[in-house]
């Protein structure tokens, strides 16, 4: 240290404490960089050439081609070309964004119920709290198969409980129609990622101060009047946090549709399509601008987030 | 000393040398994708080969949808895994695969003329010859000889004669108690065999190839539309609904449990249907594929499988050896012999030993003759994008999402986008 002191007088504690830092700081941006950054931006150069997975390395610069060019015919016709005018990529952002909103928002109000049972004192709470996060804890792959042979038409366990039931007259192809693609996806999204909400929620609401909810009870506030005007406004920040955290996860989906319901045009998301060119058409580098944008409209919604949580930040400080 | 005995001797210093420097059992590993008992049968067929040269061959086993290990594999192969010394590779993968694969033109030399030319050809891209042929593959028409038998209904040779006859043996046996049955089950998921099974009632409506041999775009036409109407008739009334996610082992596992009276499936499900423990065992036959539309030749797409060598392979001596055994009428005959899949060598076809233990073989040869090929030479490294436009629009048909005029209209304008000047 002694030596070190020597070399750099002029700096002051504070300035050499942040000098140390860096340098711890140093392997962590490091690898930050080769894990994170490096592939990012390889895949956005990647996106504006010509690249094939067979040729890595022998691209050539093509401009927006991928994402938007066009053609005009000898006969006076324009033709538009690239991801912008693809009609399968605009068909998966819509999957996405319904997927998305759907699942979050039905996690969210699931996760919020199953919270406030939680919350409650009861003979047995711990063992319920680790039991509910199983489903969670299932890889996703595993957890899509299951559900696959649960809701298969001919052997699947759900239909034989329909049927016996009664609620239905015949076995639904849960995964295979159109119709019923996206539910079948729903359901199992539901029932993986609401333990995780659950959680999150349950964790804001012991930051509730319990006096709060003593004097409501002292003055005879319905307990209906006391969620909304109390718990839910406290417990905001937390469900905040879990809802954007599950949205993006939501948004960028891939194993669950790709294990449950391949190939269904009812419920590709950008992901699926984005590998689909990736790999299976030789258009890596179409594949590479759909990434790109799928990564853009994450960074969009992101921004939006911490923006609007900003201006709820300077509301709340008044 | 005598000359023979010196000779041993070199050869046991150059085997012991040898297993010195690479440790006498390499172990090769060799990506497959299993469907039935594929496992154990590629555990007997390898053994021999394992035992002459002491080398162990690791079977890294795949999905069996073709789609998801071409995925993979295309993967592997622009990482440049060394891992995987061998691939087995679909007929059509060929052309999109060929730069990250061995030539196998001269090693195979005299055995790639024992094989059928076609097939050798449909393998062979710009000269070189990408992978070597383990079996081919057509599908048939399995019919239930007793339920046929009972209700008096012959066996169908058009498409319009199975969905009648499918419906009336499956109404009068779910009247009878048998509630569960099925007229006629085949492979509707959104993969590689729904275009497989599509492109069958296609061609055989004489409807064309989607892409004919010279490039040109012909699918959207009266015959195709009328053979994808009539099998959009189907989900919901002679198949179950769910047979639009079925691939190869559902269709079989409805049909081997004898909830089928007709099955569209390729050949290895004729060995498994016939096992003991099946309890269709000798109830069932097989015949080639209906045809339609007043047409009068029937179609059954080329399929079979084939073997590559990585160009990545640490290992390629060593691999190509296992590929050219593989390939070897001795393996064929063994294959054929315990999983009824179908030889590429010509000769096998009059065989004696196969033509009595697996006599479905030279049957088979009617099917094999009608054999089509999916439109993987023409379209080249969009052959998949291809088949997959034409299997969603197919199975959107299916599902009832537009009509087949409207569906294949469409797809029609996006592979003559996707084609632009050439494919």
């Amino acid at each position: 240290m002694t030596a070190r002191d020597s070399l750099s007088p002029g700096l002051s504690l504070s300035k050499r404490r942040a000098r140390s830092a860096m340098w711890f700081l140093t392997p962590m941006l490091a690898a930050l960089f080769f894990v994170a950054a490096w592939p990012l931006l390889r895949t956005i150069y990647f996106s504006f050439t010509d690249t094939t997975l067979t040729n890595l390395y022998t691209g050539k610069w093509v401009g927006f081609d991928n994402y938007l060019s066009f053609r005009q015919l000898s006969s006076g016709r324009v033709i538009w070309r690239g991801t912008l005018a693809d009609m399968s990529w605009w068909n998966a952002v819509w999957n996405t964004v319904r997927f998305t909103a759907l699942s979050v928002s039905i996690e969210a109000v699931l996760g919020i119920g199953v919270a406030l049972v939680l919350h409650k004192e009861f003979v047995g709470r711990g063992l319920v709290r680790a039991a509910i996060l199983i489903p969670w804890a299932i890889p996703t792959i595993v957890s899509a198969r299951m559900w696959g042979w649960m809701l298969n038409d001919q052997f699947g366990i759900i239909n034989d409980i329909l049927l016996n039931v009664g609620l239905i007259s015949a076995p639904i192809a849960w995964t295979a129609s159109t119709e019923t693609a996206m539910t079948a996806v729903l359901i199992v999204d539901v029932w993986k990622t609401t333990p995780f909400m659950a959680l999150l929620c349950l964790a804001g609401l012991q930051m509730i101060p319990k006096d709060i909810y003593e004097a409501a009870k002292i003055d005879g506030v319905h307990p209906l009047k006391v969620f909304f005007k109390i718990t839910l406004p406290l417990m905001r920040p937390a469900l905040m946090v879990a809802i954007i955290f599950r949205a993006l996860d939501a948004l960028r989906v891939f194993d669950l549709v790709y294990v449950l319901t391949p190939n269904s045009k009812a419920t590709k998301t950008m992901s699926v399509i984005a590998r689909e060119n990736l790999i299976d058409f030789d258009k890596f580098s179409y594949g590479a601008a759909q990434s790109t944008l799928l990564f853009a409209i994450i960074a969009v919604f992101v921004a939006a987030y911490v923006w609007i949580g900003r201006v709820d930040l300077g509301g709340g400080s008044k | 000393m005598t000359k023979f005995s010196k000779r041993l001797l070199g050869a046991a210093a150059l085997t012991a040398l040898f297993s010195a420097s690479s440790g006498l059992a390499e172990e090769i590993s060799y990506a497959s994708g299993i469907t039935g008992n594929g496992l154990e049968n590629f555990k007997t067929i390898v053994a021999p080969w394992e035992e002459r040269t002491g080398h162990k061959v690791n079977l890294v086993s795949m999905p069996a949808s073709s789609t998801d290990q071409f995925g993979q594999y295309r993967v592997w192969l622009a990482a440049g895994n060394a891992d995987i010394d061998l691939y087995q590779t679909d007929v059509i993968w060929a052309p999109q695969l060929a730069e990250q694969f061995v030539d196998l033109s001269t090693a195979a030399g005299d055995l790639a003329k024992q094989h059928f030319s076609s097939i050798i050809e449909s393998q062979t891209v710009d000269g070189k010859l990408v992978a070597l042929p383990l079996y081919t593959d057509a599908p048939a028409l399995y019919y239930r000889a007793d339920l046929l038998e009972k209700h008096n209904a012959a066996v169908p040779t058009t498409w319009e004669e199975l969905t009648k006859t499918a419906q009336l043996i499956q109404d009068k046996e779910r009247e009878a108690g048998d509630k569960d049955l099925w007229g006629f089950v085949w492979q509707g998921n959104s993969y590689e065999g729904l275009t497989c099974n599509a492109l069958e009632w296609v061609k055989s409506f004489g409807g064309g190839q989607i892409v004919e041999a010279d490039g040109s775009i012909s699918i959207n036409n009266e015959n195709a539309i009328a053979a994808i109407e009539l099998a959009a008739s189907w989900p919901g009334t002679i198949s179950p609904q769910g047979v639009l996610a079925y691939q190869e082992e559902e269709s079989r596992g409805i049909w081997q449990t004898g909830n089928a009276v007709f099955m569209r499936n390729w050949p290895y499900a004729h060995r498994l249907g016939s096992a003991d423990d099946s309890p269709v065992k000798g109830k069932f036959g097989v015949t080639t594929l209906p045809t339609g539309g007043g047409h009068d030749t029937s179609a059954a797409t080329l399929g079979g499988w084939n073997v590559a060598v990585s160009k990545y392979s640490k290992k390629q001596e060593i691999a190509v050896d296992l590929a050219l055994y593989l390939a070897s009428p001795e393996a064929q005959k063994l294959r054929t012999l315990i999983s009824s899949r179908l030889p590429t060598i010509v000769d096998l076809y009059e065989d004696a030993e196969i033509a009595e233990a697996a006599p479905i073989v030279p049957q088979w040869k009617d099917v094999f003759l009608q054999a089509v090929p999916r439109p993987s030479a023409p379209t080249k490294s969009a052959y998949n994008e291809v088949s997959s436009r034409f299997w969603t629009a197919v199975h959107e048909t299916l599902s009832g999402n537009g009509s087949a005029a409207e569906n294949l209209e469409l797809l029609e304008l996006e592979l003559t986008e996707r084609r632009g000047d050439s494919w």
